[in-house]
């Protein structure tokens, strides 16, 4: 069976939180869950406990099963959204207090405990969900959709429920933002100035629940840990200051579940969890290739005009070295693009097929050359400094080291019987 | 002020006699008593026995993995003690904790973390800020000083990742200033940092010291210890000595604490000559 056909018209009308009260509410609760997630999984990332969060999510199962079964045998409704999520937030912070005692009592490894929790966690909810499906009605397939998530199930009152949760949250995040900063960035100071690190991280560990068994109508107890990390990831990218970064990833986090929850209301047999996921993943690719500074094809992009730049500082380098008549230096091999782009910057002609330095070339050659030999002698100078400290491809010395170090290293080098081209203000 | 401390010590002088070890004095910034640390049941710090003197720079020196780390966070309570007792003028570590600055090892933390200069700086004020409140331009201006007194002004607005290992120290340094407290804990400030980096700090704990202050550093250079410091505490799992440089910093300690290890004792030797010239 294939999904309706959806006309221009609804588009909109979903869109524009036209398409009838329910659907709105759904729409708008999702979104407030996608930017509380957001502004919670920058927290969870910086701390490293985004997998946790994964474990957390999976342990849940179990404890909606359980909480159907109870509250079915003492002959309430077992679908009642608070006690599915009480249910859930318990055996969460089981899981996690589990992975603490296996990373207490044990040499076991944080990922390995992670790992153990979550899968064993898991397979007993889906030992008790078989149990409340043999025992009970029909009415208990609705809980397959905590696993995969599914908006068009979601009553108002669920949707309000999952949007009011993730206001508060937020809220919480954003008044605690310097504790939660200094706890994620360097725990042991927070420690020894008398900050109580464990009551921030129950507190955000707290919140990381709240996320998590509010979201597991709309996204599904598979996928909620999604929009805990993936938003956050994104926005780093982006931004260096964390303010920024949670703002940018409540933004990313905020457009994942308005878009999931309206297109899940337009073809209701595609399940919001994965649609959200999915615009998630896809502003996470976007970020990662085309991000300035971090991303990825600006690094590619850097790291080839190094490589460009080291291979015409070496031919200039080398001429000039001929030119003033250095006889151990060979002449250089250079690709023909490099050389027809030196040509073109001006730097070198060609005569009867050899290089040769033109005026401006020659100042560049002169420069690289001072320059190398001023910071071979530094290296000499100050055998301790690791020569990975030193930067060679800086323009001119003088823009790191101070007059009063570059004189002495002239001297050094003239007694080591090295002449240095003086510095005629040849810079780029 | 002295006169009580006088009398506090006279008044247990008797019991210090009974017992066969010092007992706390109270006019130590920190005094360590008969402290045991261990990890995985393997002990890294046995039976140590400190009182560090008041107003003074004092070297933690010792072979790698011979505990000084692990002394310091000790007597923070960032580990848990085997056994043992520490206290800072006489109280416990929760009732001076507003007295003490700390300056952690720069790799143990993530500089490529979202945050500037100044940010981190800022922290140092938070105990007094207080929970859930922000920072205030106050805060930031006397953070911003800080920057200054470890000539870091200019990179308050940069992002921590792009500062070079030694300016990373002085923010770090520049932190603990912001605590304005009376005892410093540094571990390792002066490791990785370039000269202009490693004259900024010393600097910075002269005029400590000068202020009336107590730095307690964990230091890798033997070479500077008698230049730098006043005290030195000689530690390889146990102390081995602790005193003023120019008693205790002896080739005879350091052959003790270092054992066979002949490039340190040539750098050691070297170093003790020139601390005897010096006095």
């Amino acid at each position: 069976m294939s999904d309706p056909i959806v006309d221009a018209n609804s588009i909109i009308e979903t869109l524009t939180l036209q398409g009838g009260f329910n659907t709105n509410a759904v729409i708008l609760g999702t979104s407030l869950l996608g930017i509380a997630a957001g502004v919670i999984g920058a927290f969870a990332l910086l701390r490293k406990r985004s997998l946790t969060a994964d474990a957390l999510s999976h342990a849940t199962l179990p404890g909606i099963a359980a909480a159907f079964l109870v509250s079915s045998a003492m002959g309430f409704s077992g679908r009642s959204m608070p006690v599915l999520m009480l249910g859930a937030a318990i055996s969460g912070i089981l899981g996690v207090a589990c992975i603490h005692l296996i990373l207490q009592h044990t040499r076991l490894k944080e990922d390995a405990a992670i790992g153990i929790v979550l899968s064993v966690f898991f397979g007993i909810g889906i030992v008790l969900l078989s149990v409340v499906q043999s025992s009970t009605s029909g009415s208990a397939a609705g809980l397959n959709h905590y696993i995969y998530g599914q908006t068009a199930a979601m009553t108002r009152s669920d949707a309000y429920l999952m949007g009011g949760i993730g206001l508060f949250a937020s809220l919480i995040a954003l008044i605690m933002l310097k504790e939660f900063m200094v706890v994620c960035f360097n725990e042991s100071f927070a420690r020894s100035m008398g900050m109580r690190v464990w009551l921030i991280d129950s507190i955000m560990l707290a919140l990381v629940v709240l996320i998590t068994v509010s979201g597991l109508q709309a996204v599904g107890l598979i996928l909620i840990v999604a929009m805990l990390i993936i938003p956050p990831a994104a926005a780093r990218f982006w931004t260096d200051r964390l303010w920024k970064l949670v703002l940018l990833s409540a933004l990313i986090g905020g457009i994942s579940g308005y878009s999931g929850a309206s297109i899940s209301a337009l073809f209701p047999r595609k399940p919001a969890g994965s649609v959200i996921v999915l615009v998630a993943g896809s502003i996470f690719i976007l970020s990662m290739l085309f991000a300035p500074t971090r991303g990825v094809l600006a690094d590619s992009f850097r790291r080839i005009q190094l490589r460009v730049r080291i291979a015409r500082d070496h031919v200039l380098e080398s001429l000039y070295e001929i030119e003033i008549g250095h006889a151990e230096t060979e002449h250089p091999k250079a690709a023909s693009w490099l050389i027809k782009l030196l040509c073109v910057k001006g730097w070198i002609t060609r005569d009867n097929g050899q290089l040769i330095l033109t005026d401006a070339g020659r100042t560049q050659g002169q420069r690289i050359h001072r320059n190398h030999l001023l910071w071979e002698q530094y290296l000499v100078s100050y055998a301790d400094i690791a020569p990975t400290h030193v930067d060679w491809s800086v323009d001119q010395v003088e823009h790191v080291l101070s007059d009063e170090l570059i004189h002495a290293l002239i001297l050094a080098l003239k007694k080591r019987g090295l002449s240095i081209p003086p510095l005629d203000g040849g810079t780029t | 002020m002295s006169n009580s401390e006088n009398s506090k010590n006279h008044s247990r002088s008797p019991r210090s006699i009974l017992d066969a070890r010092p007992e706390h004095s109270a006019d130590s910034p920190v005094s360590v008593h008969a402290m045991t640390v261990a990890y995985n049941r393997k002990p890294v710090l046995w039976d140590v026995d400190y009182d560090a003197p008041s107003n003074s720079l004092v070297a933690i020196v010792g072979p790698n993995g011979a505990g000084k780390s692990t002394l310091i966070k000790a007597c923070l309570g960032l580990i848990p003690r085997a056994s043992g007792t520490v206290e800072f003028w006489g109280k416990s570590y929760k009732q001076s904790r507003s007295l003490i600055g700390y300056v952690p090892q720069r790799e143990s933390v993530d500089w490529d973390f979202p945050v500037s200069a100044l940010d981190v700086v800022c922290m140092g004020r938070y105990r007094k800020i207080g929970w859930c409140r922000p920072v205030t331009k106050s805060h930031k201006k006397a953070a911003m000083e800080a920057l200054a007194r470890v000539g870091m002004e200019d990179f308050a607005r940069r992002q921590i990742s792009q500062l070079s290992g030694g300016q990373q120290q002085r923010v770090f340094l520049a932190r603990a200033l912001t605590q304005e407290a009376e005892l410093y804990f540094m571990d390792e400030p002066f490791a990785g940092v370039d000269a202009s980096t490693e004259r900024a700090i010393i600097e910075v704990l002269r005029e400590l010291r000068s202020n009336g202050k107590t730095v307690i550093v964990v230091h890798h250079d033997l070479q500077s210890v008698p230049e730098y410091f006043d005290h030195v505490l000689l530690l390889n799992m146990r102390v081995v000595a602790a005193g003023p440089v120019s008693e205790v910093f002896t080739a005879e300690n350091l052959q003790k604490t270092y054992g066979g290890r002949l490039t340190l004792l040539a750098e050691a030797a070297e170093a003790v000559a020139r601390a005897a010239k010096g006095s």
